[in-house]
Order: structure tokens, then sequence, then C-alpha cells
């Protein structure tokens, strides 16, 4: 049995020709992408000043700099040493390389740690109820007309929007240095983000509850609260305690404007240079960010979950 | 069947003994949850009053006037807009420049953190705790730092977002490496390729599209995290707003933050077109995590 030529075949050379004609505009696009992406580069280098130049004369600074947050100079202009040393890890508050000297100020970190954490648990409260009074209105199946709706949707695109350190940096004039400006600014962001969510799922609920409501003449108030609430608050609370993670995060970040918390605290160590204390909260700051992420997880798992099976 | 003229009160009792939750919620339970709440309720009022809620009120007339002088554009035209401009191009840019870099770092490190490429157990998680670590620590904190050792100005915000960011793209690389379909390796090691041909064939295209999705959409993200970097001077639109909150302009800032916001609106614009362009779907990210 003889192979037919396949060259022969009109349809082998069509397609040869288009799938030629595809590759190359296939390549030419990649091309494209590439320089595009590397033109980009350099023009975002010149804008940033980001020379290489630059880059030689940094590098050597950063590493001093952190070669510094891991190390500590035993008396004043000797030789640092490194701070992992295991000889002196566990040695006592004198010994300028343990642990104990690292956290010796660990009864003010944990203070305002715990402010830390109440800052976000006040934040998360605020907005959580701000955000489910917004979330009806802004729902177009339940708010009465599109005006309304369009008003509250608007109202908490802003809110999420402006950028919460900023907002804080504004409202430290008005309320004055402290937690009650970050705690108003996490909260505002908040609302936003949450009411959003919120309507989403109010969007998702199954209207049969409520107009069986309307229809033995239940209120629009009626309505919401036993036709749409039992249906959402599961997924409200979940969304609310996933909220609660990230506002923890923002509220050890939110104090370097000045609006409270252990960012107060780590603004002030990195301005002074006092090396060990910044590593010290760097790492208190982690481990509280992870704590809070598990527990959240934990309860989210717990709570929800069976919560989620009940009508 | 049960007829309903056939129950008698004995029989209510009996079934409200058998199944108690059926009829309501017992007397107990009900003071529990009554405790909780009055506690939680409790808990959250001495809250406000340690943080001293009270003075929303009290300072409101001070809110106000800062709201009246945002509002108040007539003196728009004497603005130094080329600075603001400048500047706020300037965020952009530390954003890209941030997140190309961290996406070049990440590649090498996502390959190493992949446990489908390098099956070693502590190893795998070592390199997961050092991505953990990279972006458990904020943006800001990283600028900070990074502004204390390289000075003032955009590269110390570059830096931050490197590094900040490698974590997170490195996480994410990993996972997509993690998830992709052994068959098709299979496949191209069974014609007889060796570990590049496979890696170009095999795995790249199944991680290409979710790697320049990914970083796209870090770059949309990382631009709306730069505008707040110049706050602790790392450089961009953040410097000139602190430096206008600083001095009361608050009608420059209230421009500053309208730009912000029409630049980050833009670049989210651009951005979501070039994924829905490149991948043909939204990315498949869980959750929107927000503003990290």
């Amino acid at each position: 049995m003889s192979v037919p030529d396949p060259t022969r075949d009109p349809a082998w050379h069509l397609f040869q020709d288009r799938f030629g004609a595809l590759h190359r505009s296939r390549r030419a696009e990649t091309i494209l992408t590439v320089t595009v992406i590397v033109l980009l580069f350099i023009v975002s280098a010149v804008w940033t000043d980001f020379s290489p130049a630059k880059i030689a004369e940094g590098v050597p600074r950063i590493g001093e700099y952190f070669g510094k947050l891991f190390s500590i100079e035993p008396s004043r202009g000797a030789e640092p040493v490194p701070v992992l040393a295991f000889g002196h890890l566990l040695g006592g508050v004198r010994e300028p390389q343990s642990v104990a000297y690292w956290f010796y100020r660990i009864n003010v970190y944990l203070v305002l740690l715990w402010q830390t954490i109440q800052m976000a648990v006040v934040a998360t409260v605020m907005g959580f109820t701000l955000a489910f009074a917004l979330s009806f209105p802004a729902t177009r199946t339940l708010a009465g007309s599109p005006v309304i709706v369009f008003a509250a949707r608007r109202l908490m695109e802003v809110m999420r929007s402006i950028p919460q350190v900023v907002l804080a940096f504004i409202l430290v004039w008005p309320f004055g240095i402290g937690p009650l400006a970050g705690i108003l600014a996490i909260g505002v962001h908040t609302t936003g983000a949450l009411g959003k969510l919120f309507s989403e799922l109010n969007e998702n609920a199954d209207l049969k509850a409520t107009e069986g409501i309307r229809s033995a003449g239940g209120s629009w108030l009626a309505q919401i609260r036993y036709g749409v609430v039992p249906q959402v608050l599961p997924g409200f609370l979940s969304y609310a305690l996933l909220r609660f993670e990230i506002n923890v995060r923002s509220s050890t970040i939110i104090g370097f404007v000045g609006a409270g918390g252990i960012g107060q605290e780590l603004k002030r160590v990195i301005g002074f240079n006092i090396y060990e204390e910044v590593s010290a909260i760097c790492i208190l700051i982690l481990l509280i960010v992870v704590v809070i992420d598990l527990a959240s997880e934990r309860v989210r798992h717990r709570f929800i979950g069976p919560l989620a099976g009940t009508p | 069947m049960m007829h309903l003229s056939g129950i008698t009160a004995a029989d209510i009792d009996a079934e409200r003994s058998r199944n108690p939750r059926a009829f309501g919620i017992p007397r107990r339970d009900r003071v529990v949850h009554w405790t909780i709440g009055l506690l939680a309720l409790g808990y959250l009022i001495y809250l406000h009053w340690l943080f001293d809620f009270g003075r929303i009120f009290s300072d409101l007339p001070r809110v106000w006037v800062i709201v009246r002088l945002m509002v108040d554009w007539s003196h728009f035209a004497q603005w130094d807009h080329a600075e603001l401009l400048r500047s706020m191009l300037e965020t952009v840019a530390m954003a890209y420049l941030g997140t190309m870099l961290a996406t070049i770092a990440a590649v090498p490190l996502g390959f190493l953190g992949a446990r489908n490429i390098v099956p070693q157990r502590m190893f795998h998680f070592f390199t997961r705790r050092l991505f953990d670590g990279l972006r458990g620590l904020d943006q800001l904190i990283w600028a900070l730092v990074f502004v204390r050792a390289v000075g003032l100005g955009p590269i110390a915000g570059i830096l931050a977002i490197a590094v900040a960011d490698t974590g997170v793209l490195a996480k994410l690389f990993a996972e997509a490496i993690e998830n992709i379909d052994r068959k098709q390796i299979e496949g191209i090691r069974a014609t007889g390729a060796g570990p590049v041909v496979s890696l170009r064939f095999g795995i790249l295209p199944q991680i290409l599209p979710v790697m320049i999705s990914q970083a796209l959409y870090q770059i949309e993200s990382n631009s709306r995290e730069a505008t707040i970097l110049g706050l602790v001077g790392a450089g961009g639109i953040g410097l000139r707003l602190s430096e206008r909150i600083q001095i009361n302009a608050w009608d420059q800032v209230a421009w500053c933050i309208v730009l912000i916001l029409v630049t980050v609106a833009i670049i989210d614009t651009l951005s979501r077109t070039l994924r829905l362009r490149l991948i043909g779907a939204p990315a498949g990210r869980g959750g929107s995590g927000g503003t990290r």
C-alpha cells in the first residue's frame, strides 16, 4: 500500500498557508507585547530615577540596614555582632543579643497590640452596622426606586475607594492624634467594602419569602426583617469576619499617620533607628496577623458552617 | 395517616418532651443567648467609651470646616498641576516597576515553592513560610523601612512594593504550578522530549496565562496601594498629599484624592480589559482580598 503524497493535495497547501499566517500573527503579537512591557519598564525606570547606578549605591545601604536590624552593638561604637547567636539567645535582659533584651518593652507592645485589635473590633462593628443599613437601599430588587439604589451605591463606592490611610491622615486633624481617627477611617472603608458584598448577597436572596410577607400585608421593614435577613445573615457574618482579619492588618499600619495602635510605636522606633525594637515589633505584628487569621478561620468554620444550614 | 382531630393535649405534651426544640428555643438556651448578647453589647459600649466616641459629635464642627475648605476650588488655576500630575504618573510607574521586579523574582521562587517540582517537605515548608513572612508585613511597613535604608523618594516605594509583592506572587505562582495537569507533560515526555522542551511545551502553556493575569491584577492593586506609600516618604502622589495635609491646603487635598480615584479607575478598566483579552475569562482568584 502506497502512502499518498500530501503535498499534491490542495487542502494541504491551504492548511500550510493558513497555519503559517496564524503562526506569524501570533508571533508578531507576542513580540509586540514583550516590546510594550519592556518599553514601559524603561519609561517607568527613567521617570522614577530607578537607574542602575542608584541601585548599586543603595544596595549596600539596604544590606547594612537589615544587617543592623539583626545585629546589636555590644557597647557604643563597638563592632556589631549578629543578634541570632544561639549562645546568647536565652540570656537575661542585660545580654544584648538575648530575646529578653529584644522584647524588654513587651508590656508596652502588648498594651498597644491589644489596643490595635480593639480598634479593629470597633471599626468592624461600625462598618457592619452601617453597611447593613445601607445594603438594603442599594439592592435593586428591594429598594423602591432606582434613584435610591444609585445614591446608595455611589455613596458606598466613594467610601471604599478613598484610601483609608489618607482618610485617617485627614481625620487626625479634626479628631486629634489617637485611635479615634483610625477607627473612623477603617470603619468608613469597611462600610463601603461590606456594603457592596452585602447588597450582592441581598440581590441573590430568594424573593418568595418577601412576596409572602407582602401578600399578608407586611410593611417594607417587615419584609426585610422576616423575608431577607434570615436568608442573608450567615453570609453577612462570614464576610464581616473576613473583613475583621483585613481590619486587624489595617489597624497595625494606620498608626503611621498618628491614628493610634502599634503602628504609631513602630513609626517612632524606625524614626529613632532603635533596630532591635523595629525587629521586635515587626515580629509581633506578623504573629498577631497570623494568629487572628487562624482564629477567624476556625470561628468561620465552627460558627458559620452550622448556622448556614438553619433556615 | 394521623387525623388532626385525634390529637389530644397529652399527645402534644409527649411530643414536646421528646422534641423540645421543635416547640421553640428552651429557656436555658435563651438565657445563655441573652447573656452572651448583653455581654457583647456591654463590651462594645465599654470600647466606645474607651475610644471616646462622644468626640465624633463634639468635634463635628471641625470636620465641617475641612469639608467646606475642601469643596472651595476658587484657586484651582494657581495650583502646581504639573507637579501633581508628574507625581501621579510616578505613582503608577512605581507600581509597575515594583510589580515587574516582583514578577521576575517570583517565577523562580514559585518553582522552588511548588511541591511537585521540589518534592522536599522541609524545603517546601520553609519556602512557604518565607513567602508568608514577605507578604505578612504590610507594604507600608516595608516602605517605612526602605525609606530609612535608601532615603526619601520613589526607589524606597518600588523596593517596598517589589519585596511585599514577591511574597504574594510567589505563593500564587507556586499554587498555579502545583495545579497543573501532569498528562500534558507525560504526553510530551512520551515523544522523547527532554526536560527543557517539556517545561516549555508541557508546563509553560498551562501556567503562563495564570501568571500574566495575576501579575496584571497585582499591578492594578499595587497602583492603589502605591498612592499611600508616599505618606511615609516613599515618593509619588502620597508625598504631595501628605505635604498638603500638613500645611492644611484642604482644597488641593481634595483634588489629589480626585486624581487618585480617577487614575485608579482608569487602571482598573485597562487591566480588566487586558486580562479579558489575554485570558478570555476573569482570573480565578478566590475572594477579592479587600485592600490587600
